[in-house]
């Protein structure tokens, strides 16, 4: 244990009183990212469990593995196929170049699309990885807290949820808010009431329109224009979406127009049931959160309309297109920013996906809906907890008169 | 009746009089740390609004506008440079007349309420909303249904944001941040949140 000795030796110096005192939550994020954190409970009660922060935070990466593994792979499909239906002319830029000195073809397929969606994920996670660590290790130290795993989290997801043509300070910008205004300015993990990630991005969609929503962001090829399954379905309605060659088991298995890693309901649903099965995730935030939208869209479809053809919209493609699968998998069930009773789960759940299907036919100036839905459902998780916990006051009250 | 409840689901939402047009934040930042005295808030602001506009609408179509005094045998008379006044006297009498109601039947709210019971005469959504009112021309129902139903959207988010500076009670923010800061940081991120219904047409 050439290692352990070697932390054992090192931490004095870090520790109230040692040299590099002000250092010490550095120490304590590489040490605590290799090895088990060392506190326990000193007082009762005592439950022993190992289930702790860290590995919390550890299975919801890992349950974005599925999800980056498609936005690899889907992130490549759709450069290569648009590199290839423009021509040899559009082979410009550094990563076709470093494609080109490895040998890889442009063609369309399993090696080199992984490959090619790597060298496009790569330097968006490098960038969120240190600019949002560098705010984190800022306020550890200033604050004396601890770097918590969950920026790990929350620089994945922040990843995932982004358009694969963002440029770069777009990102650190965005990564930046959320981590600073979105959590630390709240006293760091668990103490915000917004989803830091959803947070950053969503400040990316107001402040650069542009970069953040149109046609010809989705695949990062120049003079290629490609809109999103909801661009098209809010514009022609979901029937055309045949005709762009689309079909629902398509959109299911992700290989459409979208943000790196949304696109893939069936990877989404791989990391859901992970999470579900380890109790990470509440299950009743997801049925809450199906039930609201199938419901809404259910009434919606039974309402009809003549000029608004995304009325028509099936809750089975609802739930394929956009970030609905990833989104509801992720983000709906962060145990911090919901709602904390169990009754205000399946009510906060139902917020959203009602929330989301609102957005995305009613409301013209957004074709998806995912994000601001959670956004505004966070806003009210505290309130449904009130009401929850006051209901529950009266009806006790009455039973003891 | 649709025209109406489209006008009620815009104030309430699209038009958030406290978190799109931000009016009303004096009242907003300091009487939002307890959800119950917000809600307490919330429904006097909710009541002045759906006393007040139409009132005052009505003030303006049969007294104020150019020719509304025909029937008074005044054909070419224009009040409107009296507006402002008029309004502000209205909305002053409606609190007056408020607090004495909330005095003498429901003390605690009263009590809670404090300053800021007489200081919703002053409160920029009131008057924003009866301005908002003359601007777009509202006729009586319109301005019955824009009064209740702004006032409900301003309700609903002071008790929002209350609830989430309950939350925050648990939060372990910087010493410079305390306060109205962290305040202040919480409602443009509400705001946000909000944004969601910015664009929806109705």
């Amino acid at each position: 244990m050439g290692l352990r000795s070697f932390f054992d030796r090192i931490e004095p110096n870090f520790e109230k009183g040692g040299k590099y005192e002000k250092f010490f939550p550095l120490y304590e994020m590489v040490e605590s990212f290799i090895y088990t954190p060392k506190t326990v409970t000193t007082v009762a009660p005592h439950a022993r469990s190992y289930v702790d922060m860290k590995r919390i935070m550890t299975y919801v990466v890992i349950a974005t593995i599925p999800c980056i593994l498609m936005a690899l792979y889907n992130t490549g499909l759709q450069t290569n196929t648009a590199l290839t239906a423009l021509g040899p002319d559009s082979h410009t830029g550094w990563r076709v170049a470093i494609m080109k000195a490895l040998g890889f073809s442009l063609e369309p397929g399993l090696v080199s699309n992984l490959v090619h969606g790597f060298l496009y994920f790569l330097p968006i996670y490098v960038v969120t990885l240190v600019v949002g660590g560098i705010w984190e290790v800022i306020f550890a130290t200033v604050r004396g807290h601890e770097v918590n795993e969950g920026f790990l989290v929350t620089s994945m997801l922040y990843v995932l949820i982004l358009p694969a043509s963002t440029p770069l300070w777009q990102v650190a910008l965005g990564i930046s808010f959320g981590v600073v205004l979105g959590k630390e300015v709240f006293g760091g993990t668990g103490k915000n009431f917004l989803n830091p990630a959803l947070t950053g991005r969503a400040f990316l969609y107001f402040a650069y329109p542009a970069n953040m929503s149109g046609d010809t962001i989705w695949t990062p090829v120049d003079g290629f224009s490609g809109a999103t399954s909801l661009g098209i379905s809010a514009a022609e309605g979901v029937q055309a979406l045949a005709g762009y060659g689309i079909t629902w088991w398509d959109a299911f298995v992700g290989t459409i127009q979208g943000s790196l890693g949304e696109t893939s309901a069936l990877a989404a649903m791989i990391g859901l049931a992970f999470l579900l099965v380890t109790r990470i995730a509440n299950w009743r935030l997801v049925v809450g959160c199906m039930g609201g939208m199938i419901g809404f869209s259910l009434l919606l479809n039974a309402i009809g309309s003549d000029t608004n053809p995304m009325f028509s919209m099936p809750w089975y493609w609802h739930f394929v297109l956009g970030g609905y699968a990833f989104g509801l998998a992720f983000m709906v069930t962060e145990p911090v920013s919901a709602s904390h009773t169990n009754a205000g789960r399946y009510i906060y759940g139902a917020l959203i996906g009602f929330m989301v299907v609102m957005i995305r036919v009613l409301n013209p100036a957004f074709p998806e809906g995912m994000m601001l839905a959670i956004l505004f459902a966070n806003i009210f998780a505290p309130l449904i907890d009130y009401f929850v916990v006051r209901a529950n006051i009266n009806r006790r009250a009455k039973r003891h008169v | 009746m649709e025209g109406l409840l489209s006008l009620a689901v815009k104030a309430i939402f699209v038009e958030n009089l406290a978190l799109s047009f931000f009016l009303g934040m004096c009242t907003f930042i300091a009487v939002s740390k307890k959800i119950s005295t917000a809600i307490g808030l919330g429904i006097s602001v909710m009541l002045v609004q759906t006393i007040t506009v139409p009132a005052n609408n009505l003030i303006l179509t049969y007294l104020l506008k150019p020719g509304a005094l025909a029937w008074a045998g005044f054909p070419d008379v224009d009040l409107t440079f009296l507006g402002l006044i008029s309004y502000i006297g209205v909305i002053a009498a409606m609190v007056q007349i408020l607090e004495m109601i909330l005095d003498k039947y429901f003390p605690p709210l009263y009590n809670a309420l404090g300053i800021f019971l007489p200081l919703i005469t002053v409160n920029c959504a009131i008057l924003g909303g009866s301005l908002f009112m003359v601007e777009r021309d509202y006729s009586f129902p319109e301005s019955v249904t824009y009064g209740l139903s702004s006032g409900f959207g301003w309700a609903l988010a002071i008790t929002a944001m209350a609830g989430v500076r309950e939350k925050l009670k648990y939060s372990d923010i910087p010493d410079g941040l305390q306060g109205l800061g962290i305040t202040f940081i919480t409602a443009g991120l509400m705001a946000m949140g909000f944004m969601s219904f910015s664009g929806v047409k109705l």
